[in-house]
């Protein structure tokens, strides 16, 4: 019980300085990529503006606009957070530093980040509001699109490995990193551009287009509810590429440093390369997003995946 | 209010989506209100309202003189000031048949290049931007764009509003060394220029956005007179430093880059040309430019002959045109003022019929209008 409630407090401790670690870096390397300096005020280059941003959320006014539907408004910002949090119950940062290994891992995480995009389909009805009503819908949309190649992705991984356990997902790896064999580098590409677009980030990141629905989804937000839609959005990311580490990469397996650092440097490898696309490419428009889900991807996806099962039968 | 029914099937009952987009919108260019009903995601009408921005412009004309009307030009087309300064003093000078010495000419065109080449970046960066490349090719533009301002506070001490032409030349003499500021300029903007096109013309989302999207026919650009890049972007070859040379546009050589198909990545690679001939033509001007006066004796008050003047320059953004009427007095009796950017707006409700809400921002980047001179 002790031990448990320790894990939860040091996962629960990780993800806000995660985030706000990555909140402060995505500014920075933004900045970096558009010839800025961004923060650089607030501490040495601006490291605690993150603190200062959250602090502000804090202390704003926590405006309720009159004609949105109160009950399903208040619980979206949690329905969005939460799930996001749960799934870190079973990604391996270390051979034993897992909250729990469960033998579905795999499978438990995508069940639970799948009920995210509940809590933004009942932020963008909840709001009404008509930017934010289309954000919803879009939202919605896409991420059940994107869930069937994400998935299919990941079959192709658990086929290699023969097992959804996570850990024993990142032993099967222990001589070649599931990236190097054949099929799984389709694998990978699936999985990555699925999962960019999973989470709502550019060039898939139609739900809140800044230019054409203003916020999208919580543009009705504010203070410390706007700040838990941006939490789950940066956990979010954490969260595609961690088990792209883990899927993918060797998970926490390395040479010469501690294995937790191994799986750090990966994930925010993956966070790094999802940064840099986001500040470089525009935005595909739904249609598009939608045709490269079903008419591209899903394809590769399933022909990869009966690839896979004749290199294994063969 | 009124409802109108798309589908009254009993399973698929559906009704039509009124949004408004603007007057405070991130991309509507300025105070633009956009009134559109969806079908879904698909735009059925588009209605526009404009005039948030309406400052009397026209009639303040008639209580100024000619002079102290100048600065108020710089506020139509506000990122393109100089080319606003320019068609007016023309105007003004054609009403009085007034000559300008052949040095005042060369900095004009410099000046007006210049601006144009700036105006242009920021018509290629807010495109991006509506495409939703978060900001990055946004910055580019601003960061070339600067190093334009620089010059021009250089040349005559403000940024943005410059007031630097006058009736009869210029302000003032270019300062000392600032050739070589532009000639330097000149070169580092070319490879600048490669580098947004690296960056987006054949980049593949960029294309998927804006390849076929608002395709503007020949006929149409016509029938609702769009002009400048615009135009030229479905394929007809109209510019007025071409077809109708003011100033002494004949002596340069340059290209006046056309499109084919006349959608928004035509819009947008025309603009790109435009900047490599831009530099093209600057270049010349500074090679060329003859020593002399920049003004001829300025006088105080000019009182032009009763009658009427209509000229037309080729601003950034197609033609820009003023009409002035003078009934000999100090001030003008009537100043009309045709700005391009109205008739590039008038022709989008046609264009966003049956398009996407994303593209809607997409053909409006494309069309690059302005709000200052469509309100005027």
């Amino acid at each position: 019980m002790l031990t448990m409630m320790i894990t939860g407090a040091v996962v629960l401790g990780f993800i806000s300085f995660s985030s706000m670690f990555l909140i402060w870096w995505e500014r920075k390397v933004s900045a970096h990529i558009q010839t800025r300096f961004g923060p650089m005020r607030v501490g040495w280059h601006g490291v605690l503006q993150p603190i200062a941003d959250a602090v502000k959320l804090l202390l704003k006014e926590d405006i309720v606009p009159c004609s949105v539907d109160k009950r399903v408004w208040w619980l979206a910002p949690f329905f969005v957070v939460v799930p996001s949090v749960m799934a870190f119950v079973s990604i391996p940062f270390g051979k034993n530093l897992i909250a729990k290994d469960l033998n579905v891992g795999i499978l438990y995480i995508i069940a639970v980040t799948s009920v995210g995009i509940l809590g933004i389909f009942m932020a963008g009805w909840g709001s009404n509001n008509k930017y934010s009503l289309l954000g919803g819908m879009r939202s919605a949309a896409q991420i059940i699109s994107y869930e069937i190649p994400l998935i299919l992705s990941i079959v192709t991984v658990v086929m290699f490995s023969g097992s959804l356990s996570m850990q024993k997902i990142v032993e099967a790896q222990a001589k070649c990193w599931f990236i190097f064999k054949p099929c799984l580098a389709v694998a990978f590409l699936v999985y990555i551009i699925s999962a960019t677009a999973e989470v709502n980030r550019t060039p898939f990141d139609i739900p809140e287009a800044e230019s054409e629905l203003v916020a999208g989804f919580h543009t009705e937000y504010s203070g410390m509810k706007f700040a838990m839609f941006f939490i789950a959005e940066y956990t979010n990311m954490f969260i595609i590429s961690a088990i792209a580490t883990t899927l993918f990469l060797g998970g926490w397996r390395g040479p010469l440093l501690p294995p937790v650092l191994w799986f750090l440097i990966k994930t925010y490898g993956i966070i790094f390369v999802l940064m840099w696309v986001r500040w470089t490419f525009p935005r595909v428009r739904v249609d598009q997003l939608m045709g490269l889900a079903w008419k591209v991807l899903t394809p590769i996806a399933f022909v990869n995946l009966a690839l896979a099962g004749w290199l294994l039968l063969k | 209010m009124e409802v109108n029914v798309i589908s009254n099937d009993r399973d698929l009952y559906s009704e039509e989506f009124s949004i408004n987009m603007g007057p405070q919108h991130p991309s509507t260019h300025g105070v633009l209100y956009l009134d559109l009903r969806l079908n879904g995601e698909t735009v059925i009408d588009c209605v526009t309202h404009i005039g948030y921005l309406h400052r009397s412009m026209e009639k303040i004309a008639e209580n100024r003189t000619y002079t102290q009307f100048i600065p108020f030009t710089d506020r139509l087309d506000y990122v393109a000031s100089m080319n606003n300064n320019l068609c007016y003093v023309l105007a003004v000078e054609k009403l009085m048949n007034m000559e300008v010495s052949d040095r005042a000419k060369y900095i004009r065109v410099i000046i007006a290049e210049l601006n144009r080449v700036a105006s242009h970046l920021i018509a290629i960066g807010t495109f991006a931007q509506d495409l939703g490349a978060f900001a990055t090719p946004l910055f580019y533009c601003f960061r070339e764009r600067e190093k334009i301002i620089e010059i021009f506070d250089e040349i005559c001490g403000n940024r943005l509003t410059y007031n630097y032409m006058r009736i009869g030349g210029v302000q003032s003499d270019l300062p000392k060394g600032i050739d070589e500021r532009i000639k330097y300029f000149i070169k580092y903007m070319r490879s600048k220029v490669d580098d947004y096109e690296a960056l987006l013309t054949n980049n593949i989302i960029f294309l998927a956005r804006a390849k076929n999207i608002g395709i503007l026919s020949k006929d149409a650009a016509v029938s609702y007179s769009i002009t400048g890049p615009n135009l030229r972007a479905s394929g007809i070859k109209w510019d007025l430093r071409k077809d109708e040379p003011y100033l002494v546009y004949d002596k340069f050589k340059f290209d006046v880059p056309t499109g084919e198909n006349g959608d928004a990545w035509d819009r947008y690679k025309v603009r790109i040309e435009e900047l490599r001939q831009s530099l093209n033509i600057v270049e010349q001007a500074i090679a060329g430019i003859p020593e002399g006066p920049v003004t001829v004796k300025p006088g105080r008050i000019y009182k032009p002959p009763a009658g009427e003047a209509y000229l037309r320059t080729e601003n950034p953004r197609g033609e820009l045109g003023f009409y002035i009427v003078s009934d000999g007095s100090a001030c003008p009796y009537r100043l009309k003022i045709r700005a391009p950017s109205f008739s590039n707006l008038a022709v989008l409700s046609e264009l966003v019929k049956g398009v996407k809400v994303a593209d809607v921002v997409s053909i409006l980047g494309s069309l690059d209008i302005l709000m200052g001179e469509i309100d005027r």
